[in-house]
């Protein structure tokens, strides 16, 4: 028990919350990190999905890439982001988990858009279009509200694993909140070590829960009332 | 048709109630052996009920249910339902065996032999008219939906039981699949004899069917009898209506031409007239005479002039029996 | 990762043969029982929930708070209980297996079409063969989607056990990215994504094999 003493004592320390090392730094450092990376994912994946479960192609493709998304190790991938950083100049830290983390946050978000589109009821698209609307109307107007729970669904899955991988970071001499389980891990400062777990566990359930309201949130009024 | 192998079935009023609502209410009929006993009525009459009574998937709340003369509360549930074939709407094949072990299942639950099981699965196909060399490995979800009923029913015959309960078998499917999935039944019913209890919302099902009819109403048992007399008596105003207005024509489909007493016309004034065989029905008689504007029609067996009908005849038949 | 330097340096592979073939051998055994272990809890679990539907949302609630916990932090936590360990490699690994487990036996029990249920249970099968005989046998695909999932998962995260002294495959990944050295990066990170791929497709192969039923149409 005398662990979350240490953590108590430690939070309770105001040279942690200080500084360019301090605690508020490293959440910002987190966020902007997970943030960039799931919006450089959501610029590139989204159009895609759109497109592909608009028109009904590529579907084999949109929907094994969650699969295959799942099969990468975010270790590697970390490591796959170093590998291609050095040889681009581009240092350490912030570039390496860049180029793991945007990888890995497109493959939730583009299989869950692609398949929220699809699922839209085929008749009422079919229904709309023998009314007039134009395709990116019906796109607009009704696939995408219709799918706007699984899109967010998609999205949170993202962000959740992204915030879990930017931990990783810190092996490549990136900062953020992994910074402290790392540095705990490797100076045996288990104070640090559990304080940080706990801060990066908080963030990726606050997240999770953020991303599940919204998707609650966004079901079109009507599809949710019943008798 | 063959020695009755069926047992005798007796509700003794038997009542299902739930909290304050009676869905089956003192229902007291017997079904005589190796007969089709048809429950008819609209929904929420209590035939399913009544029927998922008799193998206790459901409890009576009071009452009695004899089979062969035993309570089936006396036998432990299990055992009873693997005495009694049963056939569902959405027929419930398991979808991850195949046709033939769909078909073994109660055989084997009752340990049968390997040989004798094979040897019944293969009987049962061919009766039902499925070729067991091509089919008996295919799954539930490789079949059309008359095959799957058929599969269903074989099910429920495996294991030579002689009772065989059936819910709207054959909803499910369409007319023509339908009609020819009742042939079917009913030859293979006569063939084996065994008692059936069947419920159906179709009146013209029950009537095709039933040896006797059971029609239902509110938990209540309105009116039990053979088709014809359900046809030509109806108990009441329910039942009359139930049956349909059309029941004069409705009981001509159950008489035959060569029923009836023919006129001893002499041959030579039906020149031109339609041709109609014994076997027809007199309701498909009437449509042919009709359509050809004949007053007249002769019947014909291959060569033989059997006599002549007269659409006066075909009237008296209708109008026997009017209700008072 | 020095400009100059091959990408892979193919005679530090065969030198270290005999470490990498360790190493996968770690990866293997951190794995399996991984998943295996977490079938036999989630299972547990699982029918808990189904029968008693209070405790459902709790059980899952729970599964699924583990499972949104970054694996880091998770193995972080332990770490100062349980020591750089493999226990504290498997209590972590476990953990992050029971959500997807736990959600696809309960999903792929209820999802038995209730008539075929109701035919079994009036054919006169009894509730315990109605279970093995049937609701198991027919769940199975979807329990097995889940041990699909939570393996590919579960190969992933055996990598970042390398933080706390385990690894498998992911011990030449960290070893790279701290030597800058590209070749065990690139073994490690290929490899560790191979084996995952390889899995991926072997239990496809095994799927296909114990549920025959559900490649037809």
């Amino acid at each position: 028990m005398t662990i979350f003493g240490d953590v108590a004592r430690w939070f309770a320390d105001p040279a942690h919350w200080q500084g360019s090392h301090g605690i508020p730094v490293r959440v910002l450092e987190h966020l902007e990190l997970s943030g960039l990376a799931v919006a450089i994912a959501l610029v590139i994946a989204v159009p895609v999905a759109l497109y592909l479960g608009h028109t009904g192609r590529g579907g084999f493709i949109a929907i094994n890439l969650a699969n295959i998304g799942r099969a990468l190790p975010s270790l590697a991938l970390i490591g796959l982001g170093l590998a291609i950083a050095i040889p681009l100049g581009l240092g350490l830290g912030f570039w390496p988990t860049m180029f793991a983390l945007v990888p890995l946050a497109i493959p939730p978000i583009m299989t869950n858009t692609f398949v929220a589109i699809r699922e839209v009821d085929r008749d009422v698209v079919d229904a709309a279009r023998g009314m007039g609307l134009k395709e990116s109307e019906i796109l607009g107007t009704i696939e995408i509200p219709l799918g706007l729970p699984l899109m967010f669904g998609g999205i949170g899955t993202a962000a959740v694993n992204v915030v879990a991988t930017a931990t990783l970071g810190a092996i490549v001499a990136g900062g953020a909140l992994g910074r402290f389980i790392v540095d705990g891990l490797a100076l045996q400062e288990y104070d640090q070590l559990v304080a940080g777990a706990l801060l990066v566990a908080l963030l990726a359930i606050v997240t999770e829960v953020a991303f599940t309201a919204l998707a609650r949130a966004s079901a079109p009024p009507g599809m949710t009332v019943s008798r | 048709m063959a020695e009755s192998r069926g047992a005798t079935v007796e509700f003794r009023s038997v009542t299902k109630r739930y909290g304050d609502t009676i869905a089956v209410d003192r229902l007291s009929f017997t079904v005589p052996a190796g007969r089709i006993c048809v429950l008819v009525g609209p929904s929420g009459c209590g035939k399913t009920t009544s029927l998922r009574m008799v193998n206790r998937l459901i409890e009576p709340t009071s009452g009695e249910i004899l089979i062969d003369g035993q309570n089936v509360l006396a036998e432990d549930p299990t055992q009873l339902r693997r005495r009694i074939g049963y056939v569902i709407q959405q027929t419930g094949l398991f979808p991850h065996q195949t046709v033939a072990d769909n078909i073994a299942t109660v055989p084997r639950l009752l340990g049968w032999p390997k040989e004798r099981i094979q040897l019944r699965v293969d009987e049962l196909m061919k009766l039902i008219g499925l070729d067991p060399g091509r089919m008996r490995r295919r799954y539930p979800a490789q079949l059309s939906g008359g095959e799957r009923q058929r599969v269903g029913v074989a099910r429920a015959m495996a294991a030579e039981p002689p009772l065989m309960l059936m819910d709207e078998p054959f909803a499910a499917v369409d007319p023509i699949v339908r009609e020819r999935l009742q042939n079917e039944f009913l030859r293979l019913q006569r063939a084996q004899g065994i008692t059936v209890i069947f419920v159906t919302h179709d009146i013209d099902e029950a009537i095709k069917l039933g040896d006797r009819v059971a029609v239902m109403r509110l938990g209540h048992l309105v009116q039990y009898a053979p088709p014809a007399e359900l046809l030509a008596h109806p108990a009441d105003d329910f039942v009359a209506q139930f049956v349909g207005s059309d029941r004069g024509l409705k009981r001509l489909s159950l008489l035959t031409v060569g029923g009836v007493e023919l006129a001893p016309l002499d041959r030579a004034k039906l020149d031109g007239a339609p041709v109609l065989s014994p076997s027809m029905s007199l309701r498909d008689a009437l449509a042919v005479m009709l359509s050809s504007e004949a007053q007249e029609a002769s019947v014909m067996e291959g060569d033989r002039y059997l006599g002549a009908l007269t659409l006066q005849q075909i009237g008296r038949m209708l109008r026997v029996d009017e209700p008072a | 990762m020095t400009p100059g330097e091959p990408l892979i340096r193919w005679d530090w592979i065969a030198s270290h043969a005999g470490e990498i073939s360790l190493r996968i051998g770690e990866h293997l055994e951190l794995t399996v029982i991984a998943v295996v272990v977490g079938l036999v809890i989630a299972f547990g679990l699982a029918f808990v929930a189904l029968r008693l539907p209070a405790l459902s949302a709790p059980i899952t609630g729970t599964a699924g708070i583990l499972y949104t916990i970054p694996s880091l932090a998770l193995f972080a936590f332990l770490v100062p209980h349980t020591g750089l360990s493999v226990l504290t490699a498997e209590i972590g690994l476990v953990s992050y297996t029971l959500l997807i487990l736990i959600r696809n036996i309960i999903s792929g029990i209820r999802g038995v079409p209730s008539d075929v249920r109701d035919a079994a249970l009036g054919m006169g099968y009894t509730t315990r063969q109605i279970l093995w005989r049937i609701e198991l046998p027919l769940a199975l695909a979807v329990i097995f989607a889940g041990i699909r999932v939570a393996t590919i998962t579960t190969i992933g995260l055996v990598t970042v056990t390398a933080l706390i002294g385990q690894g498998g495959l992911g011990y030449f990944i960290l070893l790279g990215i701290q030597l800058f050295f590209s070749t065990p990066l690139l073994a490690g990170a290929l490899g560790s994504i191979a084996f995952a791929v390889v899995a991926d497709g072997a239990l496809v192969l095994v799927q296909r094999a114990l549920t025959p039923w559900t490649r037809l149409r």
